[in-house]
């Protein structure tokens, strides 16, 4: 093992920043292909997908070496890019390689059928955003992080509208556009606090500024909501459910599934390792809002009707569990319980890993239905798994791991996350201990609904009957499709069955924040932080029993039975003129949490009159945050920039009574 | 040793869980005052599907044959998980408390997306009902487990057992609310009333039995003995966690005849209670299994804040 790593060039920060230049060539090399479609397919985004597992390699063989760093002359004259890859990033750029590499694969079969004009284009700002995300993870400076966090956000911002002669695409985009630039106004600030009056903004410079709590805390609002709003926190996620349904699938993988994280790793990255020093509340704020966010997220995606909506949706609930994880992590750290600051951290890493795995999954796995049938709306969906079988599975074990159900990934990560709640008896706070077990139920209560909507959502789209005739034309897709699935689906699984081995192969990320690492008390095959006495989970022996149960009692059955199977109509309860419309609909499906949860929703149905001779129902839930937040801001914004508009005549003598005034004030000002 | 004793403990669990099935419904009809079917009556019931042609619609998927082998392992895990007779199981550090809750989940999903499969309103009203009930029973019976975990320090089901039962008597008024709490989640997520019936076919109101509407002999005999082994493994589980006295401890062989006599009367008497109490109530409408389930999360919720203030 050694050996071969010490093959590799000492720094494996080179080889990341290689593999970013490679993409951008790859990049522009795609607009000189244009004229071939063929080209762009087959080469461009295979080579592409190369490079994601190239970064995948490099952050497995970062994770494991010494911090390296690179200082690059390029940018202002002034201000060289520092790169720098430690642990932390290492990890993250395994989970962006690793879901990328799947994602960028499928993607390869999935743009067969786009023009080569566009497509050229779109090649461009997808290997852009690929190297904005992992210049994210490199940049050792405020400059650099700031210059790769708005290549990110404006690549992806292309992406979200490759269809742009649609309106609401248009608006989708503009909306995501805006709020990332209120987030990034807020990133500044924080580095501007961070900097501490050095003037220098150098990552470096920032680890070894002293801060006053309060000048700490500001960075931390600050930094809690800049990344918040990449994340998709409530209430800065309207944009998510608008901009990620309005992407190609590929893409929207890529977002849901990748970016989310990246506000993630820059949450980690300024409160463990720039901010020199954590307060309690803000893990309590992180961990309330965390519970929000997770609990609204899925009661919006349990009503949702579109597929990829219900999938941004879910994607909130995640970045939710995720943000309550982190806030667990700053309470124990905070508090001084270092090994279980490791537990909760190892959780919400693993966590990060999966999401990715499994989110990129079901986006890929709705491109396809897409691609099969045209159709977005799950109203008009149905059956798939007669015609697309391949997608049907796979897309079944994503949708299984996403409900945290056993022996997958999903669920590994939320029995460690549920241990860390349950271990918070022995804080030194009282309340905080009588109140975070609850705050477990929450976490529990998410997890049940998430279970819930992917029912709805893998039953309606792919069993049942058809609830359209033309999806009997439905077809299976493509190879390359196919093996991007299979390839983010066996992360799925092996995620799910090898806990040992991820959370040894994740402890020097968790050293590297925490200064402490969590010990597995079991064996290879069975995951016992802490210790076995306490609590342990083996999901391979959980697997090996339930098959072999399985099999038992199939060839039992198979033995004492005559095995005859006759096929027939589904009963039809003494009324034949049943029909697929019968079904549940997709509205159908969400109706009982609709009821239950109708406070959080603005809910506007229109129902058909009984003399109707075409009846029409539709019934569409809002988000309430919509109406009583953002609309009054917007209104607000409207109002003082039409006030700030008097101020402009179009005459020259004011404009310049205008600079003459600002001048006087100025040098009243400076001269005081 | 071990190894076999667990294998025993599963497979007699296994074969013995129709009976507490029949013994329920013997003592329901007593209490109804009809007669009685015999205590085998299940099994008869097993052997008769067994027999029979299976009637799978014309456009079913493998999933809808797969799930009711998935659903039946599922639930022949989580008998071999609770500790019954003896609490020295080596299947048990393989799930704690929290992925026994995984697997009935596994089993739920499994069974309601092959309610799905076939397409017709039934089916998917079933799993949507069902899909209803499990989000607010989950996190309830988490909650409960929780408690008894705090208590325990461990969510490993031996140790709990090990801690309530043989070691020194301590009351946990927190134990008290987590009990009613756990009654009326076993009560939801084996769809007895007040939450659904078993004995019914109402199209109306029926939750389960609209699941499995599509399926017939061997593989609806498979739900049939799962949703029997489901029962068993809530019933040992109250035992386990609330009325433990009698459990054999770790290689206590000679205890272990005394157990299996401890274990068979106390599922004889829940088993006449759980009779009784659904005799004398009613089947709420559907939209009132919220509340009823919401009850039960507050009063989980409420004993482990009891756990809190009074035991810690």
């Amino acid at each position: 093992m050694m050996a071969t790593l010490s093959l590799l060039p000492p720094d494996p920060v080179q080889w990341a920043w290689g593999i970013v230049l490679f993409w951008l060539v790859l990049g522009f090399a795609a607009l000189l292909l244009q004229g071939s479609q063929h080209l762009l397919t087959r080469l461009v985004f295979p080579l592409g997908a190369l490079g994601a597992l190239a970064i995948a390699g490099v952050g497995i063989a970062g994770m494991l070496l010494p911090a390296s760093a690179v200082i690059l002359p390029i940018g202002l004259p002034d201000l060289p890019f520092h790169l720098r890859l430690d642990a932390l990033s290492a990890f993250f750029m395994v989970l962006l390689g690793g879901a990328a590499f799947g994602i960028t694969v499928y993607a390869s079969g999935y743009f067969k059928s786009m023009a080569s004009g566009p497509l050229a284009l779109l090649a461009l700002w997808y290997h852009l955003f690929l190297a904005g995300m992992v210049t994210v993870l490199l940049a050792d400076d405020a400059y650099a992080f700031m210059v790769a966090w708005e290549v990110m956000a404006l690549s992806s911002y292309f992406l979200v509208t490759t269809d742009h002669k649609i309106p609401e695409i248009r608006r989708a985009g503009f909306l995501y556009l805006l709020i990332a630039h209120v987030g990034a106004v807020s990133l500044l600030l924080t580095f501007g606090v961070l900097q501490g009056g050095h003037g220098d903004y150098t990552f470096d410079t920032m680890r070894l500024a002293e801060m006053t709590p309060f000048w700490a805390s500001a960075a931390y609002l600050l930094a809690l909501f800049g990344f918040g709003a990449k994340a998709g926190l409530v209430p800065m996620h309207v944009w998510l459910p608008e901009a990620h349904p309005a992407a190609p699938s590929p893409v929207s993988a890529l977002m849901s599934g990748v970016m989310l994280k990246t506000a993630i790793y820059g949450l980690l990255r300024v409160t463990f390792d720039l901010l020199n020093i954590q307060i309690g509340w803000w893990g309590t704020l992180a961990l309330a809002l965390g519970l929000i966010t997770a609990l609204y997220g899925v009661i919006f995606a349990a009503v949702q009707s579109d597929m990829k909506r219900l999938l941004a949706w879910s994607s909130i609930e995640n970045i939710g569990i995720l943000l309550a994880a982190f806030g667990l992590t700053l309470i124990f750290y905070t508090d001084g319980k270092g090994a279980l600051a490791a537990l909760t951290l190892t959780a919400m890493l693993y966590h990060a890993l999966n999401h990715a795995f499994f989110k990129g999954l079901l986006f890929i796995g709705t491109g396809s239905v897409l691609h099969a049938t045209g159709v977005r709306h799950m109203g008009h969906l149905g059956g798939l798994m007669r015609f697309m079988p391949w997608t049907a599975w796979l897309t079944l074990i994503g949708a299984l791991a996403i409900a945290g159900l056993p022996p997958l990934n999903g669920f590994v990560s939320e029995w460690l996350l549920l241990q860390a709640f349950l271990m918070t008896p022995g804080l030194t706070h009282p309340y905080l201990n009588m109140v975070i077990p609850v705050a477990a139920a929450i976490v529990a209560l998410a997890a049940a609904l998430a279970a819930y909507v992917m029912v709805k959502f893998f039953g309606v789209v792919f069993l049942g009957q058809p609830r359209d005739p033309a999806l009997h034309e439905a077809h299976e897709a493509s190879w390359p499709e196919r093996l991007g699935m299979l390839w983010l689906a066996a992360g799925c699984v092996l995620l799910g069955l090898f806990p040992a081995q991820v959370i040894a192969w994740l402890a020097p990320v968790v050293r590297l924040l925490s200064n402490q690492t969590l010990v597995n008390d079991g064996n290879w095959l069975m995951l016992a932080p802490v210790s076995a006495e306490r609590a342990s989970y083996a999901p391979l022996i959980f697997f090996a029993v339930v098959a072999v149960v399985v099999l038992l009692t199939y060839l039992w059955v198979r033995r004492v039975y005559h095995g005859r199977v006759r096929r027939s109509d589904p009963w039809d309860c003494g009324y034949p003129e049943q029909d697929a419309r019968m079904q549940d609909s997709a509205e159908g499906f969400g109706q009982p949490i609709r009821q239950i949860f109708e406070v959080f929703m603005k809910v506007e149905r229109e129902t058909p009159d009984p003399f109707d001779r075409k009846p029409h129902y539709s019934g569409a839930s809002l988000d309430k945050l919509w109406f009583i937040l953002y609309e009054p801001i917007a209104r607000v914004t409207n109002w003082l920039s039409q006030q700030a508009g008097r101020l402009q005549h179009g005459r020259i003598q004011w404009y310049l009574i205008y600079s003459f005034a600002t001048l006087i004030f100025l040098l009243i000002f400076t001269t005081r | 040793m071990s190894v076999s004793l667990q294998l025993a403990q599963s497979l007699l669990a296994i074969l013995l869980a129709p009976l507490l099935m029949g013994w329920v419904n013997q003592c329901r009809a007593w209490l109804q005052g009809r007669t009685a079917p015999p205590i085998t009556q299940p099994y008869r019931t097993l052997r008769k599907l067994f027999l029979k042609d299976a009637v799978i619609a014309h456009h079913a998927s493998p999933l809808f044959r797969f799930a009711p082998y998935m659903i039946f392992a599922c639930m022949a895990l989580a008998a071999g998980i609770v500790p019954t007779i003896a609490n020295d199981l080596p299947f048990s550090p393989a799930a704690d408390v929290i992925a026994l809750v995984g697997i009935f989940a596994l089993a739920r999903v499994f069974l309601a997306l092959a309610a799905m499969d076939i397409g017709t309103a039934f089916g998917s009203l079933g799993a949507r009902r069902e899909m209803l009930v499990s989000f607010l029973a989950e996190p309830a019976l988490l909650m409960v487990f929780f408690t008894a975990s705090l208590i325990s320090q461990s969510t490993e089901l031996p140790v709990i057992v090990q801690t309530l039962a043989l070691q020194e008597f301590a009351i946990y008024p927190s134990l008290a609310f987590a009990a009613v709490a756990f009654w009326m989640i076993s009560v939801a997520e084996n769809a007895r009333i007040p939450v659904d019936n078993p004995s019914t076919h109402l199209e109306l109101t029926m939750i389960h039995e609209a699941m499995i509407l599509e399926y017939s002999a061997r593989h609806l005999a498979l739900i049939e003995w799962a949703v029997a082994l489901k029962l068993f493994t809530y019933s040992a589980l109250g035992i386990a966690l609330f009325l433990p006295w009698g459990i054999a401890a770790q290689g206590d062989i000679a205890a272990l005849p005394l157990a299996l006599v401890a274990m068979v009367a106390k599922l004889l008497i829940g088993g006449a209670v759980l009779a009784f109490i659904e005799t004398i109530s009613a089947k709420v409408r559907l939209f009132r299994a919220p509340e009823f389930l919401g009850t039960a999360f507050l009063l989980a919720v409420l004993g482990m804040l009891i756990h809190f203030l009074l035991e810690v």
